[in-house]
């Protein structure tokens, strides 16, 4: 439609969406000068009068050379990613299923089944992980990766089977009927048939789930002990900071480091990842 | 190639009785067509003998072989979907190749079958492609290549054509009988477009509400409805139908209503003659109606008031009121006639039909 | 499937194959026990533990005994209790009326053609998608007393003339906690609506706005109606979240400063990890359970009537 005359489209549109950007992404900017920001700079008081706060003249990358020599950093990001990736397979395996069986297919109590993974969507973690610290203990699981492997599927179960179950049920149930007539086994038909043309759904699934797994904090922190276990948020957080004192530009590198794998993923598969997100809510 | 028989087949969901009793026996080789209007049941029973919906009660036999219990896999059949159901993810050949494969053909010979079935439907460039990026006519014909390159014992069609644009649905069901006159495959064929019925029927079956109305050829449900509901489905335009009363009169049985007085030929007043007194309904086909001239008896003139002039170039179509019933009649073209003019109408009498005013069933 | 066998005197049967995978109940069932064992061992486990662990006295190292309910009991006399059941709601309630508000308004922004609007987009959902953990170390960089650049700037504009001790402050860490937490929603609910939005057809608006409806007229009898149903669904995520939430308060303040932001799970944490009272901190995480219970009933209905309507 008509927007007016431009000085209109700048007030009501542009300078707005701006403002909106600039909010959005100032905290990431923070975060890259701070982690190329020598600690003289660093600790300098806002109202001393040679704080520069947008801009370094001296970076420097005695920050990142701290967390790789220093700290377990580099294991951190490895067990940040092989605990995600295992985590995600698992899921996506279960959820693929899952979704299919209750998108598809007709047995007892389908719809009530279909309730109680959207109920366990809902359940948060944090209510949970104290009495699971009990349990991965009685398993002896703690300090393993496993712990956390076997454990982050309890949420990314549900969400992958509950978005998996819209793409399914968007698929004709002719395909499937053609292909049995055609001489597949629902088995085969399912394999052959119905899941190769979910694989974007498959994807964007998979895509979140990664993003979740990494962001997952509380078990993290609950489950595992030893440094060499950790993961990159809680390293961070228990290993930058002594006491009160925060090692502000390690901290910084750390977390933009640690964003990376995400960003990365995420830029390759922008479209599927926000298909994902809104075919969630769709409900 | 086989023999299809239905045995007091019958489908329920839940409460709703979708099939009830249906008794049916295809011979081999022959084109049988399903007709009636939506919700009769046709794909239900389609899909009973596909296996793709479990029988509730009855039978079904493919080649005397009870297969109530097979798996659609099992019972070599091969289907084309209304929407084509072609398999999004895989090009033409693969679309084709995939039931071979499932049951495990060479290699070699899934191609040749492949390029003779693409020979036949004059889709040979057409085999690289996806589906989305045909039209709407070339997947129809990809649908039916998938489906003659099983060379199963039955095909089973389920409106195929109804996605197609009317001219291309014309051409289709001409390929498609000539299809079926070269393979000689039995097929059973839904529709609920009694044209396509018709053309395309060695036999027809007629259903409504899960039941079946009558079975026979073309030209037999044409001329000799068994009741009043096949006597307005088939044909088109439909049969003019008017509540009347039979009487004695002069030796002759008359059909009566308000504008109408029409005597029956003695055959039909032979059957007529059961239901003196009580109602019955007078059935003409709108074609079976002329202009009244001298050498039409009076007995099988009326007089009627054009409401409605449709000219359609090969014949005009009047609707009529006649007392107080609508008739509809297909008149010479050359004729001039305009909307509000009184016209005495002539019917031919032994077109006429008769039916019980309870049953509905032909007397 | 039906299974009665009709027998055959005239023709030949097959030999009916038993591949139970063929009966959807049997396969079905096969699709569904990964995810089952798995969501049994590790969810619905876990809470019967959890009320046995909450009516117990178990500590660190100590298996404890049933004690009904002493835990409840002492919570119901804990004023820091009391300040994290309300810390929930409020954090709950302003941060989801500010998603809802800036997140609409960021929809409507990118519900038009510009260029670069995919990047922008894309670039948005980023304080969304980067680890949590990690962002709020930004922001609590961002707020810390002596190096803040917010405080450098409001100084710079003005708006104060002496250091302001975001996070050392009660109201304040709240309120900060807060910001952060917007920060990190409102793309969610922009980019959630923005889908939404574009599945409303232009020319609903166009026609309103021909039969003379000004913006505001068409955003509240047509947008806002049609969009209402995703709406609602994307408050019944956030709001869980947000009332579960954890990870931001326990960097940004770990629940000070003196026990007056905690949260439900930040204080779950503190007593049951950090201070080993295992049954005591499974208490305060459960009693978490009936409101969100009552949150998730009362959305569910309401999401219904709306999409019935
Ligand atoms: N899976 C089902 N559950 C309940 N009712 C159904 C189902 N499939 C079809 N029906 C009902 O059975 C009747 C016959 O349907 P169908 O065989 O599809 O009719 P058509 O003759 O148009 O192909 C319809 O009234 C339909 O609503
Ligand atoms: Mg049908």
């Amino acid at each position: 439609m008509i927007e007016g005359a431009l000085w209109r489209r700048w007030v009501f549109y542009n300078i707005p969406l701006i403002l909106f950007v600039f909010v959005l992404l100032f905290p990431f900017y923070w975060m890259i000068v701070t982690s190329f920001r020598p600690d003289g700079e660093l600790y300098r008081p806002w109202n001393a009068m040679n704080y520069m706060p947008f801009w370094t003249n001296k970076p420097t990358l005695e920050h990142f050379r701290y967390l790789f020599e220093e700290t377990d950093f580099g294991r951190w990001m490895v067990n940040t990613m092989f605990i995600a990736v295992v985590s995600t397979l698992i899921s996506l395996f279960c959820g693929v299923l899952a979704g299919y069986a209750l998108a598809r297919l007709n047995f007892p109590f389908a719809g009530s089944l279909g309730t109680v993974i959207f109920v366990t969507y809902l359940v948060p973690q944090t209510l949970l992980f104290i009495p699971l610290a009990e349990i991965i203990r009685d398993f002896h699981l703690g300090d393993t990766p496993w712990s956390l492997i076997l454990t982050y599927p309890t949420f990314l179960i549900p969400f992958c089977t509950w978005l998996m179950m819209g793409y399914f049920k968007a698929i004709p149930k002719e395909l499937e009927e053609c292909a049995r007539i055609d001489g597949a086994s629902r088995w085969k038909a399912m394999l052959y048939i119905i899941i190769p043309i979910a694989v974007p759904g498959i994807l964007s699934s998979g895509i979140i789930a990664f993003t979740l797994s990494w962001n997952e904090f509380i078990y993290a922190l609950v489950f595992l002990s030893s440094p060499e276990q950790k993961t990159v948020a809680v390293g961070v957080t228990s290993e930058l900071i002594r006491g009160d004192v925060f090692f502000w530009g390690s901290l910084m590198a750390g977390a933009l480091l640690g964003s990376v794998p995400v960003a990365i993923v995420y830029s390759f598969f922008v479209e599927h990842y926000v298909s994902g997100l809104t075919g969630s809510v769709k409900g | 190639m086989a023999e299809v028989s239905l045995h007091k087949l019958n489908k329920r969901f839940e409460a709703f009785h979708a099939v009830k009793d249906v008794d049916l026996q295809i011979r081999d080789k022959e084109f049988v067509v399903l007709v009636g209007p939506s919700g009769c049941g046709k794909t239900t029973t389609l899909r009973m003998i596909a296996g793709l919906e479990a029988v509730s009660d009855g039978e079904i036999r493919i080649d005397n072989t009870v297969v109530n219990e097979v798996p659609p896999m099992d019972r070599d059949i091969a289907m084309v979907f209304q929407n084509y159901a072609l398999y999004p993810h895989m090009s033409v050949a693969s679309n084709m190749a995939f039931g071979l494969k499932m049951r495990k053909f060479q290699k070699a010979e899934i191609e040749e079958r492949i390029k003779r079935a693409a020979t036949i439907l004059g889709i040979e460039s057409l085999l690289g492609r996806k589906p989305r990026q045909l039209s709407g006519g070339q997947r129809q014909r990809v649908a039916l290549g998938r489906a003659i390159v099983r060379d199963p014992k039955v095909f089973l069609f389920d409106e195929p054509l109804s996605n197609l644009d009317a001219k291309l649905r014309v051409q289709m069901r001409v390929e498609l009988k000539k299809l079926h006159e070269r393979l000689g495959t039995t097929a059973i064929y839904v529709t609920h477009d009694q044209v396509e019925a018709m053309t395309l029927g060695d036999r027809v079956v007629v259903m409504k509400d899960g039941v079946v109305q009558q079975v026979g050829e073309p030209l037999e449900l044409y001329n000799t409805p068994a009741n009043r509901f096949v006597a307005g489905f088939i044909g088109s335009p439909a049969m003019n139908f008017a509540e009347v009363t039979l009487a004695e009169s002069g030796g002759r049985l008359v059909a009566e209503a308000p504008g109408l007085k029409i005597s029956l030929p003695p055959e039909l007043a032979k059957h007529g003659r059961t239901n003196l007194g009580r109602g019955a309904t007078l059935g003409i086909r709108p074609e079976d109606i002329h202009i009244a001239g001298p050498e039409d008896d009076a007995g099988h003139c009326f007089d009627a008031s054009v409401e409605v002039v449709e000219q359609l170039g090969s014949e005009i179509l009047l609707d009529t009121r006649v007392g107080s019933a609508l008739f509809m009649a297909s008149i010479d073209p050359t004729i001039r006639v305009r909307p509000h003019e009184k016209l005495r109408l002539a019917l031919k009498p032994d077109r006429l039909h008769l039916f019980d005013a309870e049953s509905e069933k032909a007397l | 499937m039906t299974v009665t066998a009709v027998p055959d005197v005239a023709g030949r049967r097959p030999a009916v194959r038993l591949r139970k995978l063929e009966d959807e109940r049997w396969l079905a069932f096969a699709l569904l026990s990964p995810t089952a064992v798995l969501l049994g061992l590790f969810i619905a486990y876990p809470f019967v533990e959890g009320v046995l662990l909450a009516l117990s006295d178990a500590k660190v190292g100590d298996p404890g005994h049933f004690v009904g309910f002493a835990n409840f009991a002492k919570l119901w006399d804990d004023n820091i209790f009391w300040t994290s059941v309300w810390n929930t709601f409020w954090y709950t309630g302003v941060t989801t009326v500010f998603k809802l508000g800036l997140g609409l308004w960021l929809a409507m922004l990118l519900n038009r053609h510009f260029r670069g609007k995919a990047l922008v987009r894309a670039f948005i959902l980023l304080p969304f998608i980067i680890p949590t953990v990690l962002s709020t170390f930004a922001w609590k960089w961002m707020f810390d007393p002596t190096f803040s650049v917010i405080n450098w700037t409001l100084f710079h504009l003005g708006f104060i003339s002496q250091r302001i001790n975001w996070l050392g402050d009660p109201g304040l860490a709240m309120s900060s906690i807060i910001v952060v937490n917007i920060w990190r929603g409102v793309p969610f609910f922009a980019i959630s609506l923005l889908a939404g939005l574009q599945t409303i057809s232009p020319e609903l608006n166009e026609a309103a706005a021909i039969d003379g409806a000004r913006p505001w007229a068409r955003f509240w009898l047509i947008t806002w109606p049609l969009l209402l149903p995703v709406t609602l669904v994307v408050m019944l995520f956030s709001v869980i979240q947000t009332f579960a939430d954890f990870q931001l308060v326990y960097v940004m303040t770990g629940g000070g400063p003196a026990n007056a932001t905690h949260l439900f799970a930040t204080y779950a944490y503190q007593i049951g990890i950090g201070t080993g009272l295992l049954s005591q901190g499974a208490a305060v995480s459960l009693a978490m359970f009936p409101f969100l219970f009552a949150i998730v009933v009362i959305q569910l209905l309401y999401i219904r009537r709306v999409e019935v309507r």
